[in-house]
C-alpha cells in the first residue's frame, strides 16, 4: 500500500483523532491525537492490510515549541513503511506507552524520555536508561544547559 | 517462560568490566541457584553523546562521528549517514563510487563476523579460533590502510563519494584475500563450528522465537536466526544491491530447535561466505572514474526529514534525520541493531543457567559504542 | 633408593653420622632429586606448552628470552613472581592461605615416589603402588578446598568447590580404569606392572585387550578432568564470574599452583604411561632387539606424547559446562568403567 492509501485508511477508521498529515516527502506521516496513540499503533499493527509488525524508530525531537514523538513503522509481510507524530506542549509532555503492542517500545521510550523529557504513562520499567538515574535534564532539548558539576565532580 | 523461585533469590552483577570483548556492560542477575531467574540489561557506560554532537556540526563533520559508534563495522555506520544524507539531498554517485562503498561495506561486515566469531569461541574456551579469526582479519585492515590510512575508524564514506580514489591494483588485491580466505572459513568450521563441545553449549540455548524477534524489533543476524529470511539488501535495495546475486542465509535448526545460539553464530559464518561472492561481483563490475566529482559545494540539505536503513553487520541501522535547511542537521537519531536485541535480551535469558549467559550474550554479538551512541 | 643409599656409603666419613641420620638420609636426597628434577622438568613444560599453543595459533610464542627460541622464558617468569609482593588479603584465614599451595604441590609430587623411571630408579616400589597413587591423588582437593575457603571470598569458595566436585567425582571412573590392568596383573605394585608388559609394544597393556584398550581412554578422560585442563577448566577459567579459587593469590604462592598444575600433568601422564603404555619398557618386540634406549628415556619419551596430547586438546577444544562435565562423568565414564571392570574379570577367569 503507498502512503496515500495508508493515510486515508487512517483517517476512515480514526477520523478527527488525525489531527493531520504530509504524505508527499521522503517520509510520509499522519499526527496522531496524543490520547489515542496506542489505539492506533494497536491498528496499524494488527490490520490485515497494514500489518505494521516492525516499529523501526520512536525517536522524540525538540521543535522550538512543542516536542514531537516519531513512531516509523514498517511491514515486513506487506513492505510499506508509514510514520506517526505526537505533538505535545513543552512544559508536560506526556503520552500513554505502545509497549504492550511493541516489545521494543519499551527501550525506545526510556530513551526519548531520558534524552527529551517525554513522560510515558503506563511504562513498566520507567527509568533513565543511558544517563545515570539522578541525572538532571533532558540533554536534547535545545534549551539544555550543560552542567558544571555532577555529584560535586567538575563535568 | 515462567520460572518459580524455590529459595533466595540472590543478585549477582556481571559488572561493568568483562573479561570478554563485548565493552561496557552490566547485567544484573538474579539467580536461584545456578538458573538466572533475570538478567537485566544496564547500558549507558559508553554513552558519547552522538546525537547532541550531530546537532552542533555541519553534515560533513557528522561522519567520523558515525564511525565511532559500532567501531567494528565503522564502513558500515558511515555509509548508512552518508545515504541517508545524499536520500535526503537526491545526490546519485557513479558507478565506481558504487562499487568501492560495496567492497568496503562487505570487507568490513567479513572483518565485524571474524571478530563476532572470534571472540564468541574466546568466551567458550576455545582459544585457538580467536586467533585465525584475527590473523585474516590483519590482511583486511591492511587494504583499508592503504586506501584511507586508518585500520579502525575510517571516515572514508563521504557524502556524495569517497575521501580517497583506492589504488591501482585494488581489485586484484581484494579477490586475492577472498580467494585465500574462502578456504579458511572452512578451517573455522571444522574446528569451532562443528564441535560436539561447543554444539553442546550453544545449540540448546538462548531461544528465539521468530515472533518475540518481530515484536522486539530485532533485526540482522540475530533475526535470520531464527529462521525469518529477512535482509535489507534484498528487500529495499540500495547501492544497487539488486544487481548483484547472492543468497540469505538463515538459521535451519539443524542442532536443536530454530532460532538457538548456534543457529545465530552460524548465519554470520555462512553471511562471510555470501560476503565473499558480493566482493567478486563488485570488483569485477567497476569502472574508472572519479569518486568526488558528485559531492557538493556545500551540504545543505533542504527543510525535511528522512528515514534511511542499511544492513550493517549486527543488523538494520537506521538513520532519522530532520534538517531544517541549514549546514547543520536539525535532529539525527540513530536507530542501532544492538539497542533492540539488548532490549529482548531480559526474555531470551530466562531460565539460562549461569555459564548460558555468556553464551548468550556472545551469540547476539553486541558492540557496545553502538547501544550507547 | 637402594642406589642412593649405595653411592652415600661412597663419601667418605659417612659412617661416622648417627644411625638416625643415616636412616633418613636416603629418603632426604632421593626427595631432593626427585624435586628437583621435577622443577626442571615442569619449566620445560611450561616453555613447551607456550611454543606448542603459538604454533597451532599461527604465532611463535617465546622467542627472545635466553637466545634461542625463547628458552629462559619460564625462568624469567618465575624470578619476575619472586620478586612480586608477597599479599595476604586482611580477611584471610593467614595459616590457610598460606599452606594452600603446598599441599597442592604435594600432592602431585607425592605421587612421584612409587614412578618406575626404569628398572631400578624408583625412589620405593611400594608393594601397594596403585592405592598409594589414587590415594595421594587427592591430596590436591585438601589444598583447593584450603585456598578456596580461606580466600574468604563468595567466588573463590564456589570455584573452589567447583573443582574439588570435579575432581572427585573423575576419581572413580580412573580408578576403575586402573583397575581392569591391576586385575590382569594380579598386583598393585607399580613395577610389577611394568615388569608384566615387557617385551615390545604387543604386550602393552594398552593392545592386549579390548577392555584395557578402551580403559586408557576412559583413564586419559579422567584424568584430564583431574587436572582441570580444558575441555574441564571451568573452575580456572569462569571468565564471567570468577578465577577460581586462586583469585587471591599472586607471586611465588600463584606460582606454586601454576607449577602445582604441571606437576599434576606429569603425574597423571606417568601414571598413564607406567600403567597402559609400558612404562620403560622398550617399543620394538623383544625378541628382535635389546633395550637399545635406557628406561629413564623411554619413560620420559612415552610421557611427553602423552602430555602433548593433552596440550593440543586444551588449545582445541572449548569448554564444557559443570551440569554437562557431571554428566559425562557419572552417566557416561562411570558405566563405561564399571562394564569394563567386568569385561576384564571375565577376560582374566576364562581366557587363561
Amino acid at each position: 500500500m503507498n502512503a496515500d492509501s495508508i493515510a486515508a485508511l487512517l483517517s476512515e477508521k480514526f477520523g478527527e483523532k488525525i489531527l493531520g498529515s504530509k504524505i508527499d516527502g521522503l517520509n510520509p506521516w499522519s499526527v496522531v491525537a496524543p490520547a489515542e496513540i496506542p489505539d492506533v499503533c494497536r491498528f496499524l499493527r494488527d490490520d490485515d492490510r497494514l500489518l505494521m509488525d516492525h516499529l523501526e524508530c520512536l525517536a522524540g525531537v525538540d521543535y522550538k515549541d512543542r516536542i514531537e514523538v516519531v513512531y516509523i513503522m514498517y511491514s515486513m509481510k506487506h513492505r510499506h513503511r508509514y510514520a506517526l507524530k505526537c505533538r505535545l506542549p513543552r512544559e508536560a509532555p506526556r503520552l500513554r506507552t505502545v509497549e504492550s503492542v511493541w516489545g521494543v517500545a519499551n527501550w525506545h521510550e526510556r530513551e526519548a524520555y531520558d534524552m527529551v523529557g517525554v513522560v510515558f504513562e503506563g511504562h513498566s520499567d520507567f527509568r533513565r536508561i543511558l544517563l545515570p538515574d539522578d541525572w538532571e535534564g533532558y540533554p536534547l532539548r535545545k534549551d539544555y544547559k550543560f552542567p558544571t558539576s555532577y555529584r560535586d565532580m567538575p563535568v | 517462560m515462567q520460572v518459580e523461585y524455590s529459595g533466595d533469590v540472590m543478585t549477582l552483577n556481571m559488572g561493568p568490566q568483562h573479561p570478554s570483548t563485548h565493552g561496557v556492560l552490566r547485567l544484573e542477575l538474579k539467580t536461584d541457584g545456578e538458573v538466572v531467574a533475570e538478567a537485566i540489561p544496564h547500558i549507558g557506560y559508553l554513552h558519547r553523546c552522538f546525537e547532541k554532537h550531530a546537532e552542533n556540526i555541519e553534515y560533513p563533520g557528522v561522519v567520523p562521528f558515525t564511525d565511532r559508534m559500532d567501531y567494528c563495522a565503522a564502513m558500515n555506520q558511515e555509509l548508512g549517514y552518508v545515504l541517508a544524507v545524499e536520500k535526503l539531498m537526491g545526490i546519485k554517485v557513479n558507478n565506481r563510487v558504487r562499487c568501492i562503498r560495496i567492497i568496503m561495506a562487505e570487507l568490513n561486515r567479513i572483518a565485524s563476523h571474524l571478530i563476532a566469531a572470534g571472540t564468541y569461541g574466546n568466551d567458550m574456551g576455545s582459544f585457538t579460533p580467536f586467533l585465525w579469526c584475527f590473523r585474516d582479519r590483519e590482511t583486511i585492515l591492511d587494504i583499508f590502510e592503504e586506501t584511507c590510512g586508518a585500520r579502525l575508524l575510517y571516515n572514508y564514506n563521504w557524502i556524495g563519494g569517497l575521501m580517497f580514489d583506492v589504488k591501482s591494483g585494488f581489485e586484484k588485491k581484494v579477490v586475492d584475500f577472498i580467494n585465500y580466505f574462502e578456504p579458511q572459513v572452512d578451517n573455522l568450521n571444522t574446528l569451532l563450528s562443528d564441535n560436539y563441545i561447543f554444539i553442546k553449549r550453544t545449540a540448546n540455548v538462548g531461544i528465539m522465537s521468530p515472533e518475540l524477534a518481530l515484536s522486539y524489533g530485532v533485526t540482522g543476524p540475530n533475526l535470520r536466526g531464527s529462521g525469518v529470511k529477512f535482509d535489507v539488501r534484498k528487500d529495499e535495495p540500495y547501492l544497487g544491491y539488486d544487481q548483484l546475486d547472492f543468497d540469505i542465509p538463515v538459521g535451519l535448526g539443524e542442532h536443536g530447535p530454530v532460532g538457538s545460539c548456534w543457529d545465530r553464530y552460524m548465519v554470520r559464518i555462512r553471511e562471510v561466505k555470501e560476503s565473499c561472492k558480493i566482493i567478486r561481483q563488485a570488483a569485477a563490475q567497476m569502472t574508472p572514474g572519479d569518486v568526488q566529482e558528485s559531492i557538493p559545494k556545500r551540504i545543505k540539505p533542504a527543510a525535511g526529514e528522512v528515514y534511511m536503513r542499511t544492513e550493517c553487520p549486527r543488523g538494520e541501522l537506521g538513520y532519522y534525520i530532520v534538517s531544517d535547511g541549514t549546514l547543520k542537521p536539525y535532529r539525527v537519531k540513530v536507530k542501532s541493531p544492538c539497542f533492540t536485541v539488548m532490549s529482548a535480551f531480559r526474555e531470551i535469558s530466562r531460565g539460562a543457567m549461569i555459564a548460558d549467559i555468556i553464551a548468550i550474550l556472545g551469540s547476539v554479538d553486541v558492540v557496545l559504542g553502538e547501544i550507547d551512541r | 633408593m637402594e642406589s642412593i643409599a649405595q653411592l652415600l656409603q661412597l663419601i667418605p666419613k659417612y659412617d661416622a653420622l648417627p644411625g638416625l641420620v643415616r636412616a633418613y638420609m636416603p629418603m632426604l636426597v632421593s626427595s631432593l632429586v626427585i624435586f628437583g628434577l621435577l622443577s626442571l622438568v615442569v619449566l620445560f613444560l611450561v616453555w613447551w606448552e607456550r611454543k606448542i599453543s603459538a604454533h597451532m595459533q599461527d604465532r611463535l610464542g617465546p622467542m627472545y628470552v635466553g637466545g634461542w627460541h625463547g628458552w629462559a622464558q619460564t625462568i624469567a617468569d618465575a624470578i619476575k613472581l619472586l620478586l612480586k609482593e608477597d599479599i595476604v588479603p586482611e580477611s584471610t584465614d593467614r595459616v590457610l592461605f598460606k599452606l594452600a599451595p603446598f599441599v597442592v604441590f604435594l600432592g602431585a609430587f607425592a605421587a612421584f615416589v612409587v614412578l618406575p623411571f626404569g628398572a631400578s630408579s624408583i625412589v620405593s616400589d611400594l608393594n601397594i603402588g596403585v592405592l598409594y597413587i589414587i590415594a595421594v591423588g587427592s591430596l590436591a582437593v585438601v589444598g583447593i578446598m584450603m585456598a578456596g575457603w580461606s580466600s574468604n571470598s563468595k567466588y573463590s569458595l564456589y570455584g573452589g568447590m567447583r573443582s574439588v566436585a570435579q575432581i572427585v567425582s573423575y576419581e572413580i571412573p580412573a580408578a576403575m580404569a586402573i583397575m581392569t590392568v591391576v586385575i590382569l596383573v594380579g598386583s598393585l605394585s607399580m613395577q610389577q606392572i611394568v615388569g608384566a608388559q615387557k617385551g615390545g609394544i604387543q604386550n602393552w597393556f594398552i593392545f592386549r585387550n579390548p577392555f584395557t584398550f578402551l580403559a586408557f581412554f576412559v583413564y586419559f578422560i579422567s584424568s584430564l578432568a583431574e587436572v582441570n585442563r580444558t575441555p574441564f577448566d571451568i573452575p580456572e577459567a569462569e571468565s564471567e564470574l570468577v578465577a577460581g579459587y586462586h583469585t587471591e593469590y599472586s607471586g611465588m604462592r600463584f606460582a606454586f599452583f601454576y607449577l602445582a598444575e604441571y606437576a599434576n600433568m606429569l603425574v597423571v601422564a606417568g601414571v598413564a604411561t607406567t600403567i597402559f603404555l609400558g612404562g620403560w619398557t622398550q617399543v620394538l618386540p623383544g625378541a628382535l632387539t635389546a633395550q637399545l634406549i635406557p628406561g629413564p628415556i623411554m619413560f620420559f619419551l612415552k610421557v611427553l606424547v602423552l602430555i602433548f596430547v593433552q596440550m593440543w586438546l586444551r588449545w582445541s577444544l572449548p569448554r564444557l559446562r559443570v551440569d554437562q562435565l557431571m554428566y559425562l562423568c557419572w552417566k557416561v565414564l562411570l558405566p563405561a568403567s564399571f562394564v569394563l571392570v567386568i569385561g576384564v574379570g571375565w577376560v582374566a577367569v576364562y581366557w587363561k
